[in-house]
């Protein structure tokens, strides 16, 4: 791999731009879908004026958002509060760069790989880039002078920080089942089985934690604007408001696709192999499933009491996916040693006890909490 | 000059900007941004030596979990202006006359005696590998297993002094 190869750089251009511009119309397209998600679900109709279906009303959004008034409080931090909404913006984007959309191709005489950057560290490059997704919304926070916005935006970083460590425990158990950190080598290891039949609990602990990560309901703090206050935006209008609202549905769609590499099989699927233009649609397909299940949970559950979401990220969902994590590690150590393929499928069955047994704790002790006795 | 070595001197140039920035700051918010800038062109310097996993470990834990929670204790006290006047007004004299020392020792030293009689070694060839993280491992959990279990049995025990410390005592009102 040699600097002067122009073309290498030309098709990393290329692949970056296809990526950024998939997920900015993905995001536009991504709220019309919720909305009108939403509103079948509600009994409603959902906005269906503007073009065919209402397809074209996240343009019709943009424009409004464009040229809507931008507010700066009085005595805020002008500097920050204006490289807030774009340090909140670029984690969503470059976290995409590791996710494996296709086996490889070969196109004008050369093999080009479906994806950005082929890391050995890939799962490890996503939890540094989750974590410095907290900035924006702590400085979103801070640079507001307001103290609503300021505690709005305590709030969801510590939120953040909290569910980081269930993430990582869940990345972790998908690592172990793989035995590699590159994404690719999680996705090839899928072939004969989705980790997901191997460990149905981790994936479950893992949508729980990225939910919680991208502030999206029942977590969603920020959009509890009559209780609340709203969050770390509450000061933001216009297109800068707009940039922490695209942030967070692209990191809806880039956890989906991670979700759907470490755990459904990523590019996966029926004659991946005869057709590699296929994993791509695979991909856009699991991804779309787990948008509508996300939309979904959005439109079911109510939102929860802030100390209970830390309670229940510190002392359930932690705990469960350390147990989780040493369930896995064990029965591939106890099958390797043994030669003996029950192990490995103790595995499932032990960590789908551990789940029912943690639910049947949280039932017990709401139960206890709400009428004072079992 | 090769691409490395130019990679090289613009990282030093913000690596070393980014750190005066952090001390000559007058809003500590402000500094420990330039911090976090700090920790991410150190982790870049790890890739261009062929470290993807201290580069990556430094972003998560020095970028990503220290220096949100210093932002966070920044943040909760009101703390980010800083005073104009020196409590310790023989500080800065003392501390640049140490520098100076310290600085004309360490480049005596380096001319002298850290000057490699032979070639320069290169790092390990497999270090550059994908199972750069399988052989990491190897060494940590094999040859180094002690020293990683006092470690976390100190990180540990300073966790479980935290709760103590904050907990609420027995018949104490909140």
């Amino acid at each position: 791999m040699m600097l002067s190869d122009w073309t290498l750089w030309l098709e990393w251009l290329i692949k970056s731009l296809v990526v950024t511009f998939g997920l900015l119309t993905g995001f536009a397209y991504l709220t019309w879908y919720e909305r009108r998600a939403l509103a079948r679900i509600q009994a409603r109709i959902g906005p269906n004026r503007a073009g065919p279906q209402g397809l074209l009303q996240p343009i019709a959004d943009a424009i409004k958002l464009i040229f809507k008034e931008e507010l700066v409080p009085a005595k805020a931090d002008k500097t920050l509060f204006f490289w807030a909404p774009v340090i909140t913006m670029i984690p969503s984007l470059i976290i995409a760069a590791v996710i494996p959309w296709g086996p490889a191709i070969e196109m004008f005489g050369r093999v080009i790989r479906l994806s950005i950057a082929d890391l050995n560290v890939g799962v490890l490059y996503l939890m540094s880039i989750a974590s410095i997704a907290v900035y924006g919304i702590v400085l979103a926070g801070w640079s507001s002078n307001n103290k609503y916005a300021m505690l709005g935006g305590l709030r969801s970083s510590a939120q953040m920080i909290s569910y980081e460590l269930a993430l990582g425990l869940s990345f972790a158990t998908s690592i172990i089942l793989a035995n590699s950190m590159r994404m690719l080598d999680i996705v090839e290891a899928q072939r004969n089985l989705w980790f997901v039949v191997v460990q149905p609990v981790g994936a479950v602990i893992f949508w729980i934690a990225t939910l919680a990560e991208v502030n999206r309901a029942p977590f969603d703090m920020p959009e509890a604007e009559q209780e609340l206050t709203a969050g770390y935006h509450a000061e933001y209008s216009g297109m800068k408001f707009a940039l922490f609202f695209m942030a967070e549905y692209q990191k809806m769609i880039v956890v989906s696709a991670i979700l759907a590499t470490l755990y459904f099989g990523g590019y996966l699927g029926p004659f991946v192999d005869r057709f590699p233009w296929l994993g791509p649609i695979y991909m856009i397909i699991k991804i779309v499933i787990l948008l509508f299940v996300m939309i979904w949970v959005r439109a079911t559950w109510p939102r929860i009491r802030y100390d209970r979401l830390m309670a229940f990220g510190w002392k359930i969902l932690l705990p469960l996916s350390l147990a989780i994590a040493f369930i896995t590690a064990t029965g591939i150590l106890l099958a390797d040693l043994s030669g003996n393929p029950l192990y490995f499928w103790a595995i499932p069955v032990v960590s789908v006890l551990a789940g029912l047994f943690t639910v049947a704790v949280i039932y017990r002790e709401l139960r206890r909490k709400a009428y004072g006795r079992v | 000059m090769t691409p490395n070595l130019i990679l090289f001197l613009i990282l030093a140039l913000v690596a070393v900007a980014t750190a005066l920035g952090m001390l000559f700051s007058k809003n500590a918010v402000y500094s420990a941004l330039f911090l976090v800038l700090n920790f991410v062109t150190v982790a870049v310097f790890y890739l261009l030596l062929g470290a993807p996993f201290i580069a990556m470990a430094q972003i998560t834990v020095y970028a990503g979990a220290i220096m949100v929670l210093f932002l966070f204790v920044i943040m909760l006290l009101g703390a980010e202006r800083l005073p104009d006047t020196h409590v310790l007004p023989w500080q800065k004299p003392l501390a640049t006359v140490l520098t100076v020392i310290l600085a004309l020792e360490s480049t005596y030293l380096l001319w002298t005696k850290a000057r490699p009689s032979g070639a320069v070694l290169p790092p390990g060839a497999e270090v550059n590998t994908v199972d750069n993280l399988r052989a990491m491992a190897m060494t940590l959990f094999n040859d180094y297993l002690l020293p990683f279990e006092v470690t976390s049995v100190l990180l540990l025990v300073a966790m479980v002094g935290v709760i103590v410390l904050v907990r609420r005592e027995k018949g104490q009102k909140s």
